[in-house]
């Protein structure tokens, strides 16, 4: 039975405490503060990972797309096609997957830590609510992080791409960017992936935090609940993304 | 003091006990943790709570600072019955009492000025200058004026327990709950911390409660003491009083015997597959 009703309960109890840290939020000077030193904080641990990743799918992708385009003499087109495949869907999806495992693994080892080490409950003691005090700032953060990251990562491979396409492959300047920019649209294209990075963040960074404070107080308490963070984030967001792909396009 | 009869106990006099504590029972699952529990804490004292580790000494802290509730029974501090409490009113009651946790619990992300300075700047508007003052003659009272930049990682066992104390006296509470303050230091960081439990109290006319495994220490600072095992108060009284005991449970503690009667080995729960637990 447990095996059943477990991940129901647990479902319900992370949607809880979704609603505990939103109630808790003031929009005060301090609690903006501690949501852009976590941003920063956040943001920064997955910076060069996103921007070597970008850089090396948008050169894959070229070289793939090229390949298959040369077949009907419209190698031409890859920037389009790079393009369209980035802003959509890899873009986002390969972002929140890189996002998860590097800064969803720590936001859960850090407040699963704190909590081993008595400094959640020592926050309780103090009549300092810990929800809105550690979890809502790294949630906030997670979801302004990731779309940031997203159009960093988007801009990464566009660069690789232009590097392989132009510099390695020889094709056109002119065309690749002008394919590009008349091809690729604003609302449908880069919006409605930056709107799915938005949800992927949220997604990603609940799950962290809520795992986190939910991890045994132990070593090894904390490290399943690091696994499990990771896991259950990238499942979530691959099916999130067809949902939101098939729905809303 | 003996005189008193409980008509005194409604207006709140010095006299009155400022930690009031009834058939307090408590129970996890099947397993019944603290059973009928009664002690009276008076404005002032420093007391002791004695025991082999799982007794649920911590477990009655928890009690009185309002984290847990009780099965049956009553925990009042200062004539307010903490069960009946709303969240409201606990985050209140909360501001009046300090809390030593064990290993300290300081906030690894924060520099140890931050760290006492987080009670103060989120329960008073202090201007950064008092803030400032307030938590630098709290280190210098515990004698570690000067270490305010530093972070929790760079400091000593001791060092870190000291900060934490200062942490927990910084708003000036009128209780002090202390679980096992000295474990794990060496000795002259168990006789500053000792001596600062001590001033303290006096200096701040604080009522502390204790929780340790130091037998000699505790008889060095305490009042009272009490003794608690197999989920009820096994033994109390004034250190000297208990160091004569014939009452074997608390000669057994005391002096450290294995034999007696507060049983060595573990006793597993009774129900048998442990599904419902
Ligand atoms: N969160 C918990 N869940 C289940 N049992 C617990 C929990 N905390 C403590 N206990 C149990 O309660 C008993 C008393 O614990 P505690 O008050 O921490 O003991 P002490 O502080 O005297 O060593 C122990 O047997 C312990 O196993
Ligand atoms: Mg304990």
């Amino acid at each position: 039975m447990e095996r059943f009703t477990g991940p129901i309960s647990q479902a319900g109890q992370c949607v809880l405490f979704l609603f505990r840290m939103l109630a808790g939020v003031r929009f005060s000077g301090s609690q903006v503060l501690t949501v852009l030193q976590q941003t920063y904080l956040i943001g920064a641990r997955s910076l060069v990972i996103i921007m070597i990743c970008g850089f090396f799918v948008g050169m894959v992708l070229s070289l793939q797309a090229i390949n298959a385009l040369e077949q009907f003499g419209a190698s031409d087109q890859v920037s389009l096609l790079v393009g369209k495949s980035l802003f959509r869907e890899l873009g986002p999806v390969l972002t929140a997957l890189l996002f998860a495992g590097r800064a969803g693994t720590s936001i859960t080892a850090e407040i699963g830590l704190m909590k081993a080490t008595n400094q959640i409950e020592a926050m309780e003691l103090m009549a300092i609510d810990p929800i809105q005090r550690i979890a809502l700032p790294r949630f906030a953060a997670g979801v302004i992080s990731v779309p940031l990251l997203t159009a960093l990562f988007n801009a990464l491979a566009i660069l690789g791409s232009v590097v392989f396409s132009i510099g390695v492959m020889d094709l056109d300047a002119g065309i690749f960017w002008s394919k590009l920019q008349t091809g690729i649209y604003f609302e449908q294209d880069f919006l409605g992936g930056l709107w799915k990075s938005v949800v992927f963040g949220g997604t990603i960074s609940l799950i962290a935090v809520y795992f986190g404070y939910s991890a045994k107080p132990t070593g090894s308490g904390v490290g399943t609940a690091t696994t499990n963070t990771v896991v259950l984030s990238s499942v979530l967001v691959l099916i999130f993304d067809f949902i939101m792909t098939s729905f809303l396009t | 003091m003996a005189m008193m009869n409980d008509s005194m106990t409604d207006n709140l006099d010095s006299e009155a006990p400022i930690i009031r504590i009834r058939d307090l029972v408590f129970r996890r699952g099947r397993k019944t943790i603290l059973d009928g529990i009664s002690m009276d804490i008076h404005r002032g004292s420093i007391v002791a709570f004695m025991g082999p580790s799982g007794a649920g000494k911590t477990t009655i802290l928890r009690l009185i600072s309002g984290q847990l509730r009780p099965d049956e029974g009553s925990v009042e501090v200062n004539g307010q019955l903490i069960s009946s409490m709303s969240d409201r009113e606990l985050q209140h009651f909360r501001r009046n009492i300090g809390v030593l946790l064990q290993d300290g619990a300081l906030f690894t992300d924060l520099t140890v000025f931050e760290n006492i300075a987080t009670p103060v700047r989120e329960h008073t508007d202090l201007p950064e200058p008092l803030i400032r003052r307030l938590v630098m003659s709290k280190l210098s009272a515990v004698g570690l004026g000067g270490i305010e930049e530093r972070m929790p990682h760079e400091l000593s066992g001791g060092m870190a327990r000291r900060v934490a104390f200062a942490r927990a006296v910084v708003l000036d509470p009128d209780i002090m709950l202390y679980d096992e303050p000295m474990t794990g230091l060496d000795p002259i960081a168990v006789s500053t911390i000792r001596t600062l439990m001590r001033e303290t109290n006096k200096a701040l006319g604080l009522t502390s409660l204790i929780v340790t495994h130091n037998v000699t220490q505790m008889q060095l600072l305490v009042d009272y003491c009490y003794i608690i095992a197999s989920a009820k108060v096994a033994g109390e009284g004034r250190p000297a009083d208990l160091n004569v005991s014939t009452d074997p449970g608390v000669d057994q503690f005391m002096n450290g015997k294995v034999e007696g009667p507060i049983p060595f080995h573990y006793q597993p729960p009774t129900s048998r597959w442990g599904l419902l637990d």
